[in-house]
Parts: C-alpha cells; structure tokens; sequence
C-alpha cells in the first residue's frame, strides 16, 4: 500500500501518525498476512490445482449445499425480521424492551452452544424433533437442522439494520398516502416496503455472509454425511485434519470468491434500490 | 409509539368511549396483535426454546453434578484459557478500535474507504477460513511458522494462534461503534482545546475519551462475548488439545461428542448465562445513554 496515498491532508490534529501505525501493523499481521497467504497459496497451486480439487462432487455437493440453505435462511430473515423490525419500531406492548434484547441473542449466544442446544430440541428425542418423529419426519441431522441453525445465526441482522430506518420515517409520507385514498395494506407494500429495500438488502447480504461461513452452530445439528448434509466449512476442516494444506486452501478460496461475487451483486442492487428511492 | 390521546384530541372523554377513531398510519388492531403474535411466537421458537434447554440439560441430573462437571481439571482449565484469551484479545482490539476510529474520523486522506472495507473484512470471511489463514501463514509447514517454531515460539496449536484467531473474527467490534459515534461529534471540541494549547494525549483523555466511553464499552462488551465464544476460527488453529489450548467452546465440543451432556451444557451455560449478562449490560448501556449510541445503531 502506498504510504503516500495514506498522507493526511493539512490537519491540526495529532495522533495521525501513532494512530495510522497502529491502524496499519494491526491490519496487516492480523488479517491483510493471512488472507495474503491463502491467496499465494492458491497461486502456488495453481489455478488448475485449486479447480481440480473444488471440481469433485463431494466439494460441489457441500458448496451448493452451503450457499443454497444459506440463501434460503436469508431470505427467511429477511422477511421475519422486516416484520420483527417493524412490529419493535411501531408497536408498543408490554415487555417491548425485553423483546428488544432477546433479538439479539443469536449474536451474543456461542455458536458452539447454539449448536448443541438446537441439536438437544430438534434430535428425534428432544423437545421438538419428537413431535416431530411422530408425524414421521426427522428434523436434526437432515438439511432441515442446517437450515434451522442458519436461520438462528442471521435472525438479528435485517432486524438491526431496518429498525431505525423504520424509526426515521415520517409520519407525513403515510398521511399523504392515505389522504390520497391508499389503503393501509396498499401503503405499506407500495410506500412503506420500498423505503425499507435497502437496509433490509444490507442487513440479508450480512445474514447470508454469515450463514455461508457459519461452523459452530452447524456441525452438530448436520450430521455431516457426504454429500448430503456435508457443508463447505466443514470440508476445509476435514482437508486440515488430513494435512492437505492446498486442498483446504482451495475450497477456502472457492468460498471466497463465491462469497463475493454474492455480495457483489447485493451490493449492486442495493446501489440500484437506493437510486431508485433516492435516499434513505 | 403513538399516543391514541394525542391523534384523536378533539374528541370528549365520553365521545371517544363510543367512537374508536383509528390514525390513519396505524392498522387496525386486529392486523396489530397478529403481527406482535407471529413476532413474539417466532422468537420463542428460534431463539428463546434453544436458550432454555441450554439450562434443561445443563440441570437434568441437579444443580450438583452441573457443579461437579465444572469443577474438574478440565473444565477449569478451559475457563481459565478462555479469560486469558478474552483479557489479551479484547484490550488489543480496544486499543486498535480506538487507533483506527481516531484516524477515520478525525483526519482526511485517500483510500480512507478502502481502509474501512479493509477493517470490515473479517465479518465477510468464515472463522474456518480465518483460522486456515492463520495456519497457513503460521503453520510449522509456511516460511515463516517453521522458524518461528524453530526458535521456540510456535503460534499454531497454541495461546497466540487462539488469541490472533479470537482477534481476527472480533477485529472490527470497538471500531464498528466507534466510528459513527467520533463522526456525529465532529472534531470541533478537539480543534477548540488545541487551540487553547492542550497537547495531544491530553485533548484525547479530556476532551474524546468522556465522549465516546459509553460507544467504547459497548463495543467491548460486544467484542468480549464474541471473544469468549468463537468456535470456528479456534477450532481450526488450538489443535484441540485437552488441558492446554481447549478454549471452553472447544470443551462443550468434546463433552458433546463424548456423550457427557451434562457436562457439555453445564460448560454450555456458564457461556450461556455470559451472553444474558451481556445483553442485560447492553440493554442498560442502550437505555441510560441512548442519545450517544443512537449513532451506532444506524450500521
């Protein structure tokens, strides 16, 4: 990076220095390093070596399976929680605070713990996987459990990025619709919703990046058979258990890339929306 | 949020008895409870049942064997680890987080986008991406990690490996909520005490440290819980070695598959009652300074 890039404009105050040297060494030992030795050795594998060994359909089988639940829980939460966001902005009821907080469990609480606990409710002999077994369905150790423990993991996140948008509109915009005739359905789909697009595009792109990576919470409730409940996470694992280095490489740059071209394109249509709506 | 009294004010007390003037930017009632019904009965199911089992099974044997397990070598072992990583991750992410915020926020210069989208990448990479990262880059195979084992200082599959990976995932945490917080304030009050001749460090401690403490703690609560908790990342770079680098995530992992539920979840919920501590600490940080934390919740 060029230091001269990163030159302060005249400035009176202090610190640039001590703070950008900070700033940098941090970034640079703690994640610029190691995202850069991952990269390299990709490269020193070569790009058909990385290809042959995402190219295999245990591979294929755990990133499609990967990004596929992953999108579906986000787009769970992006519905669940528009409507969490909306029913804490605007509504008031008791123990609307509490509520409030318990949102945000599924950040604060370990995936690890997630993940036993979920394991303990749906397993065929738990809370909810029996009542589940005796209408003849399995829902832990099936794509199902992963599905359920992705969702658990990205729940807070459209939550927390629409809240305050909802918090900032003004009333006026709703007045005006209704007193143009709208009714209080057609506001809220064709006034309301899209002012929200954008924070809720942002906070599903944040709840699909973290449920495509997502570990803890998953290997529990998966089953992990190849193939069919195998997520790519799991694979660099079981690559690194092995010693395949390269291997475990390649699949985490496969999930890189893949990853962001997703965000990517989230992003662009999150340009779009925001042009679209024009602020917010 | 809206006061009925307040939209329908012209109405006597015995009028608004018989008419029930609904505002026309509310739904109607029944609309209201279904919504407030499906959102409080979905959050029971998804977050609030798996909580509650954490303690069912931590305790389905009695409080004294959820004791017991957690007073063995092992289990205290892994607490012990797990305070030691938290005490060294989370100052070192403090100290970045304030570094990094004060240069954004006070200072112009290019790239300063790129910088922040730098800061943010650990939220976008999966922790079992990072720990790989950091094997590859520390591992005994690299350059760099074979001398460094060489010469007596291994990282991987010990104490630094599991700090670095708890850094990694909690990288952007202090300045996630710093940086809103240091750009609602401007840099007025800091150009008005150097003016008046304060030295640098002294402009910091007087001047922006009382105005961002309650942003700072926040966002080391935050940092704290995720320290304590990570799974991925430590999973792939502790080695998992009973006694020595199992981190207590770690420990709920071998427990768990050694069948030893009582265990597991008594490891479990301790970890468990820390993320109801931090999200009653951060309740209480939301409510009694919600002026100066209202920036944050805009990310």
């Amino acid at each position: 990076m060029a230091l001269a890039m990163l030159r302060a404009q005249k400035s009176p105050m202090p610190g640039f220095g001590l703070g950008m040297g900070i700033t940098l060494t941090m970034l640079s030992l703690i994640v610029i390093l190691p995202v850069a030795a991952l990269l390299a050795k990709g490269i020193s594998y070569g790009p058909e070596g990385v290809w042959n060994t995402v190219n295999t359909p245990r591979v294929w089988a755990a990133l499609y399976l990967s990004f596929r639940l992953a999108f579906l829980a986000a787009l769970f939460n992006l519905v669940f929680g528009t409507l969490l966001a909306w029913v804490l902005a605007r509504y008031d009821f008791p123990g609307r605070r509490i509520v409030d907080a318990v949102v945000d469990l599924p950040f604060a609480l370990p995936t690890a713990v997630a993940g036993i606990a979920l394991t303990a409710l749906y397993a065929p002999n738990g809370a909810f996987g029996s009542i589940a077994k005796s209408m003849g369905q399995k829902i832990a150790y099936t794509e199902w459990g992963i599905l359920i423990a992705l969702i658990f993991v990205g729940l807070p996140f459209v939550t927390r990025t629409v809240q305050p948008v909802i918090a900032e509109i003004e009333s006026e915009v709703e007045e005006a619709s209704a007193t143009l005739g709208a009714g209080r359905f057609y506001t809220m789909h064709r006034v309301i919703l899209p002012m929200l697009l954008p924070a809720a595009l942002t906070g599903f792109a944040l709840s699909l990046a973290r449920a495509v990576g997502e570990y803890g919470s998953v290997i529990f409730i998966a089953g992990n058979l190849p193939m069919k409940t195998e997520i790519a996470p799991l694979l660099i694992v079981i690559k690194l258990e092995e010693f395949d280095y390269g291997g475990a490489a390649a699949i985490g740059i496969a999930m890189l890339l893949i990853s962001f071209s997703m965000l990517l394109v989230i992003n662009l249509i999150q340009i779009w929306s925001r042009r679209r709506i024009g602020h917010v | 949020m809206f006061d009925s009294t307040l939209n329908e004010p012209f109405l006597a007390p015995t009028e608004r008895a018989t008419h029930k003037w609904r505002p026309v930017t509310e739904e109607s009632p029944l609309v209201r409870a279904l919504l407030i019904a499906v959102a409080l009965g979905g959050l029971a199911f998804l977050v609030l049942a798996p909580l509650a089992v954490v303690f069912a099974e931590a305790f389905a044997k009695g409080a004294l064997e959820a004791v017991k397990s957690l007073a063995k070598p092992e289990a205290l072992s892994a607490i012990k680890l797990t305070l030691l990583v938290a005490a060294i991750a989370v100052p070192v992410n403090a100290i970045f987080g304030i570094a990094a915020a004060w240069v954004i926020t006070k200072f112009d210069f290019r790239g300063k986008a790129f910088l922040i989208t730098l800061i943010d990448l650990p939220f976008s990479v999966s922790p079992v991406v990072a720990g790989l990262a950091l094997v590859l880059l520390f591992g005994s195979n690299s350059l760099l990690g074979g001398w460094l084992v060489a010469s007596g200082f291994p990282i991987i599959f010990a104490l630094p490996g599991i700090v670095l990976a708890s850094v990694f995932v909690t990288f952007p945490f202090v300045a996630r909520e710093l940086i809103p917080v240091m750009i609602e304030q401007g840099r007025s009050e800091e150009e008005a005490a150097l003016t008046l001749g304060a030295s640098g460090w002294r402009v910091f401690l007087t001047v922006t440290l009382p105005n961002i403490k309650w942003a700072l703690l926040y966002g080391v609560l935050l940092c704290n819980a995720r320290a304590m908790g990570e799974f991925g990342a430590v999973a792939v770079v502790s080695g998992k070695i009973r006694g020595q680098t199992a981190t207590m995530p770690i420990t709920i992992e071998m427990l768990y598959n050694e069948y030893l539920s009582v265990a597991a979840f008594s490891m479990a919920g301790v970890l468990a009652a820390l993320a109801l501590l931090t999200l009653l600490l951060k309740t209480v940080l939301e409510w009694r300074h919600a002026d100066q934390l209202a920036a944050t919740r805009r990310h």
